[in-house]
């Protein structure tokens, strides 16, 4: 291997590092909107939209990103709807992570047991009162094993960008294989990066989920 | 003397350097009722556990109509089906309707032709009041039917002994009647049992005898329950009891 | 306007050719889920395990396959390996290894999660009705272990599924190459082909995995 090599690579990395988090993490907070705002057409079962709900979260959780990515990307223009591709990257994200955490905060929901509603309406709150103070912390606190899994996924998921010439962490190893021909020192950076964008989330995931599992139930 | 059921002598039973219980000795009549009290962690259940096998023990004997009992020996299968028993968590078998889970046992277990033992089941199910229920999965039950049937399931291998562990505990107070009723017709019917309860009311109907456990040990034995109740020998067993209002 | 492709699509052997893209798909991910399901169920039960050193193994493994995105593992398989070894790999062969190492783990994951979640309890009033170990173990741990993995397991199929789209970036022409064949070759004729050809193959995906994962719910309701 390589060492000065590697060295010379650094700077491209770090770019194409800070370029796959930042489509990533927005990627990653349009998904929770999408799935605050899905979950509650569901949950409170408000007309026509749950079922367009339905219909989004179903057509893609049953679909790979790679296709949805190469429709925005190249088959929307057809249709005269032209995107960057940063944009694509990050709605694209956005939209598959929406669908997802859409599911995860309605189990959520769901999971209250209806008599926490029910005795919180009866102390004389408003249902506005019981959503803020009751309904949803309790909900955030059981979905957020889920609301991790589903950040690291989609973060793993950044790693198709390439294919719409983002120049992400795989774009830009898969640029310098080409190019110079140093397949291992560009894997092994390839490696090291992932790591140091996916591991903190991965170990403070766990940090998160513990103490919430403590606050909950208090052993 | 009649010679008596079920012997116990001498248990001694630790867990992690802790003894549980200790040197207790106690022999069961045919017939006989036995209740066991005693604060939590007394050792009560663990107790009835020794009796079915499912703890390792490290001292004493355990008879069983003169046949010795031992965890993990050839014979302890054929020991479990003449002694019944039932847990205080629902412990049905989800996967199967009612009547499979009563069926199972006696089926595999003691190679009985299915259409004569589906026939006591259904005569069994019919004195606890719910033949109706017996293509129903446990989680369409209510806890005290899903008791109910966990005792049918322990009554059709024909137990020679039922040990009854706290199985009310876990249930709705309006439940508990349900339960405690089917237990009262057993021991009427002339059923050997030892059951580990908190419900002192029930107890002191049923008991032929009752033992109170405390720190692993037979702290207080009567043979008259009613005295027992009203007026304990020891000071603890005055104590524990006075916690409860009954 | 001009047309959107749909033309295309039926001209020639097109579609057919895009449905054999999309079975070098489904052929990868049905071998790759059989390999992870098979394998998975001994992993699975060695993870029940308390020795440690098994313990720390997995957990390493499971960390692996948690943060590395599958298409770095089939980066470094496919391009890394051949280069440090100077072996000859097939390209499928390539990915339907990285598609079980990443299966595997998941089974695993899912193996050990059905068989310690059955309670204590179960063993224990099996064993009260005077079971011996195999008959505990075939008529009542066994049924329940499987009811609860056979919806995860075909879950793990369409996410088996969506994972091969990846294969297009190690050279395997699948249904995504294919459809990009189809639109160049149509280019002049049919400038737009592209969003009739992108949203058919949108659409051939959802009409594989939506059915098997509606499966897998209905299933998990019903057993649970």
């Amino acid at each position: 291997m390589d060492l000065d090599v590697m060295i010379s690579y650094l700077p491209l990395y770090k770019d194409a590092l800070l370029l796959t988090m930042r489509i990533g993490w927005q990627g990653a907070a349009i998904a929770v909107v999408i799935g605050l705002l899905g979950s509650a057409g569901i949950h409170f079962k408000i007309p026509i939209v749950r079922y367009m709900v339905y219909a989004y979260t179903q057509l893609f959780r049953n679909t790979p990103l790679l296709v949805q990515l190469f429709f925005i990307y190249f088959a929307l223009p057809k249709i005269g709807i032209l995107v960057s591709p940063e944009v694509c990257g990050t709605w694209g994200l956005g939209l598959l992570g929406g669908a997802y955490m859409t599911e995860t905060f309605r189990s959520g929901l769901d999971s209250i047991p209806k008599i926490q509603s029910e005795s919180a309406e009866s102390l004389g709150m408003s249902r506005s009162q019981v959503f803020r103070y009751v309904i949803l912390p309790q909900a955030v606190s059981s979905s957020v094993p889920g609301l991790v899994a589903n950040i690291i996924f989609l973060l793993k998921e950044t790693s198709v960008f390439s294919t719409i010439s983002l120049m992400d962490l795989m774009f830009t190893a898969k640029d310098l294989i080409g190019m110079y021909a140093k397949t291992i020192e560009c894997l092994v950076l390839l490696v090291i990066f992932y790591l140091i964008m996916l591991l903190p989330v991965s170990v403070l995931g766990d940090l998160l989920e513990r103490r919430l599992r403590h606050a909950e139930f208090g052993d | 003397m009649e010679k008596a059921l079920l012997s116990v002598r001498k248990l001694h039973k630790e867990f992690e350097g802790n003894t549980i219980l200790k040197s207790i000795d106690l022999d069961v009549n045919r017939g006989e009722v036995i209740v066991i009290i005693g604060p939590s962690g007394c050792g009560k259940s663990t107790f009835l556990r020794c009796l079915n096998g499912l703890e390792d023990i490290q001292g004493g004997e355990i008879y069983l109509d003169g046949k010795k009992l031992q965890k993990n020996a050839k014979n302890i299968s054929s020991v479990r089906q003449k002694i019944g028993m039932v847990f205080q968590s629902y412990d049905l078998f989800p996967h199967k309707t009612v009547l499979e889970n009563i069926l199972l046992a006696p089926v595999i277990v003691q190679k009985r032709k299915r259409a004569e033992t589906e026939a006591e089941a259904m005569a069994l199910l019919e004195k606890v009041g719910l033949a109706d229920r017996k293509n129903d999965y446990p989680r369409q039950l209510s806890g005290g039917q899903k008791q109910r049937i966990a005792i049918v399931r322990a009554l059709i291998m024909h137990p020679e002994v039922l040990l009854l562990d706290e199985i009310t505990a876990a249930l709705d107070p309006e439940m508990v009647h349900e339960v405690l009723q089917v237990v009262l017709n057993l021991a009427k019917n002339g059923s050997t049992m030892l059951i580990v309860t908190h419900e002192m009311t029930f107890a002191k109907a049923i008991a032929d005898r009752v033992l109170f456990l405390e720190h692993g040990e037979i702290a207080e034995e009567s043979r008259n329950p009613k005295a027992f109740f009203e007026m304990p020998g020891t000071e603890r067993a005055r104590q524990f009891l006075k916690s409860f209002e009954y | 306007m001009q047309s959107l492709g749909i033309d295309v699509l039926f001209k020639g052997t097109n579609f057919l050719r895009l449905l054999s893209g999309l079975w070098v798909a489904v052929r990868i991910s049905l071998i790759s889920v059989s390999i992870s399901i098979l394998v998975g169920l001994i992993v699975g039960v060695l993870m029940t395990s308390e020795n440690r050193i098994l313990k720390a193994v997995f957990r390493i493994y499971l960390e692996i396959v948690r943060i590395m995105p599958q298409m770095v593992l089939l980066f470094i398989v496919y391009f890394g390996t051949t280069r440090v070894f100077g072996w000859n790999l097939d390209a499928e062969i390539a990915a339907i290894f990285v598609f079980s190492f990443w299966g595997i783990a998941e089974m695993g994951d899912l193996v050990r999660g059905a068989l310690i979640s059955i309670s204590k309890i179960q063993y224990e009033s099996a064993m009260a009705l005077g079971m011996n170990g195999k008959q505990v173990y075939y008529y009542v741990i066994l049924p329940q272990t499987i009811r609860r993995l056979i919806p995860l397991s075909i879950n793990l199929i369409t996410r088996m599924i969506k994972t091969t789209s990846l294969v297009m970036m190690i050279g395997i022409v699948e249904v995504l190459k294919v459809a990009q064949q189809i639109i160049e070759a149509n280019r002049r004729s049919s400038p737009n082909a592209a969003f009739g050809i992108f949203a058919v193959v949108f659409l051939l995906y959802f009409l594989i995995c939506w059915p098997i994962s509606r499966l897998s719910v209905s299933l998990e309701k019903r057993w649970s």
